[in-house]
């Protein structure tokens, strides 16, 4: 589905890249952690949303890494001021829900956004 | 819906308080950020983290949640597990990712918008 | 480890500042800009930045200050990072997956999931970790290149 979608499926603000919301997104993770949008980004590219609460510059240098398509914050957080520019010079849309990571998952989820991962091996 | 229809629905794997599997689930809550959890969870939810250190125990019994899940393949460290077992808050793991945990809790009726 | 009487085609140093939480990952992203830059494959970068990112992390996490060197010969890239501060009392307990020292604070800016060094070792071709209590930390990696050159 597209970030236009996407933005009216969580009541989302779209922060930052207007013009880009006919994206196409398909899988989803969710991180809070640093470490996690590291690991779990693995599997992820252009089509991927990184769903968190994580506002400051560090998501948008890890989110960089895999070249991520766009990132959603959960809680009606909002990110700083450096974090807005550090996503519009690497052109990471940057989206807003005033809804909880966890109703933001299942809301996603239900609408056919799959995970970047599905589980670990030796589960 | 109680903790252990979640248990039984997902096959999730136990790890603490087996004896409280009964508590009702009011919903679900998302979050690795302690600080977060205090503030917005609300009692009887199903807290799903990475977290695994025994502070996890300490806030869900705080907040009077209903268990945690550990997604990813985590698992909680001893010290978690023997604080669990004392508080008595049900610590159970999943080998699935957040997204997809939540997504298909949610399908099972899990709702994460806050009661009114 | 292989040793460097490689051909060394570039070098480059950079300064981490210890606690400087908010902009960790900016010395990798520099990083992954050079090696994109080089016309590296898309998985050689992409290994090399998440080893890179994990240990800018640890180093701001953990440390007061570090360097991180990039080197990059034709059959391989290197990094080494160089940090002052208190050490790693048991190294192999710190390679654990989960295992984290990491304060409240640390964890409440989405930090010290305990993965760090697991994720450098599952990215890298050879990993060195050393460590004085007291004065810091030495962390060497390697990513072979399979008889690709850069370009």
């Amino acid at each position: 589905m597209t970030l236009k979608e996407i933005k009216d499926i969580l009541s989302a603000e779209v922060i930052s890249g207007d013009h880009d919301l006919e994206k196409e997104i398909k899988y989803c993770f969710a991180a809070d952690l640093l470490s996690d949008v590291l690991a779990l980004g693995r599997g992820s590219g252009v089509l991927t949303l990184l769903i968190t609460g994580i506002t400051h510059p560090q998501v948008i240098y890890a989110s960089n890494i895999f070249d991520l398509g766009a990132i959603i914050f959960v809680r009606g957080k909002r990110p700083t001021e450096a974090t807005l520019q550090l996503a519009i010079e690497n052109q990471i849309p940057l989206l807003a829900t005033p809804y909880i990571m966890f109703e933001t998952c299942g809301r996603l989820y239900q609408h056919g956004l799959r995970p970047s991962i599905a589980r670990i091996k030796n589960g | 819906m109680t903790v252990f229809d979640i248990v039984k629905s997902f096959g999730l794997q136990m790890r603490a308080g087996k004896d409280r599997l009964l508590g009702e689930v009011t919903g679900g809550y998302t979050s690795d950020l302690l600080s977060d959890v205090i503030a917005h969870s609300h009692k009887g939810n199903i807290w799903i983290t990475i977290q695994n250190h025994p502070n996890i125990v300490a806030v869900a019994t705080m907040k009077e949640l209903a268990g945690i899940i550990l997604t990813g393949g985590r698992e909680p460290d001893a010290d978690t597990i023997q604080k669990a077992e004392e508080e008595g808050i049900p610590i159970l793991v999943s080998p699935l990712f957040t997204f997809e945990l939540v997504g298909r809790l949610y399908q099972i009726g899990i709702s994460g918008m806050s009661p009114c | 480890m292989a040793e460097a009487e490689e051909n060394i085609r570039f070098h480059a140093m950079f300064h981490i500042e210890g606690g400087n939480f908010m902009n960790a990952g900016a010395i990798s992203s520099r990083v992954k800009k050079i090696l994109k830059e080089a016309g590296f494959p898309g998985k050689i970068i992409r290994r090399t930045s998440i080893a890179a990112f994990e240990a800018e992390m640890n180093v701001i996490c953990y440390a007061n200050q570090g360097n991180l060197s990039l080197l990059i010969t034709p059959s391989f890239l290197k990094v080494v990072i160089k940090d002052e501060g208190i050490g790693i009392p048991d190294v192999n307990l710190a390679m654990t997956e989960g295992y984290s020292t990491a304060n409240e604070k640390i964890r409440e800016l989405g930090f010290g999931a305990g993965m760090g060094l697991a994720n450098i070792k599952k990215n890298t071709d050879e990993m060195i970790l050393t460590s004085k209590l007291g004065q810091g930390t030495h962390l060497e990696f390697i990513i072979y290149l399979d008889g690709q050159n850069e370009g």
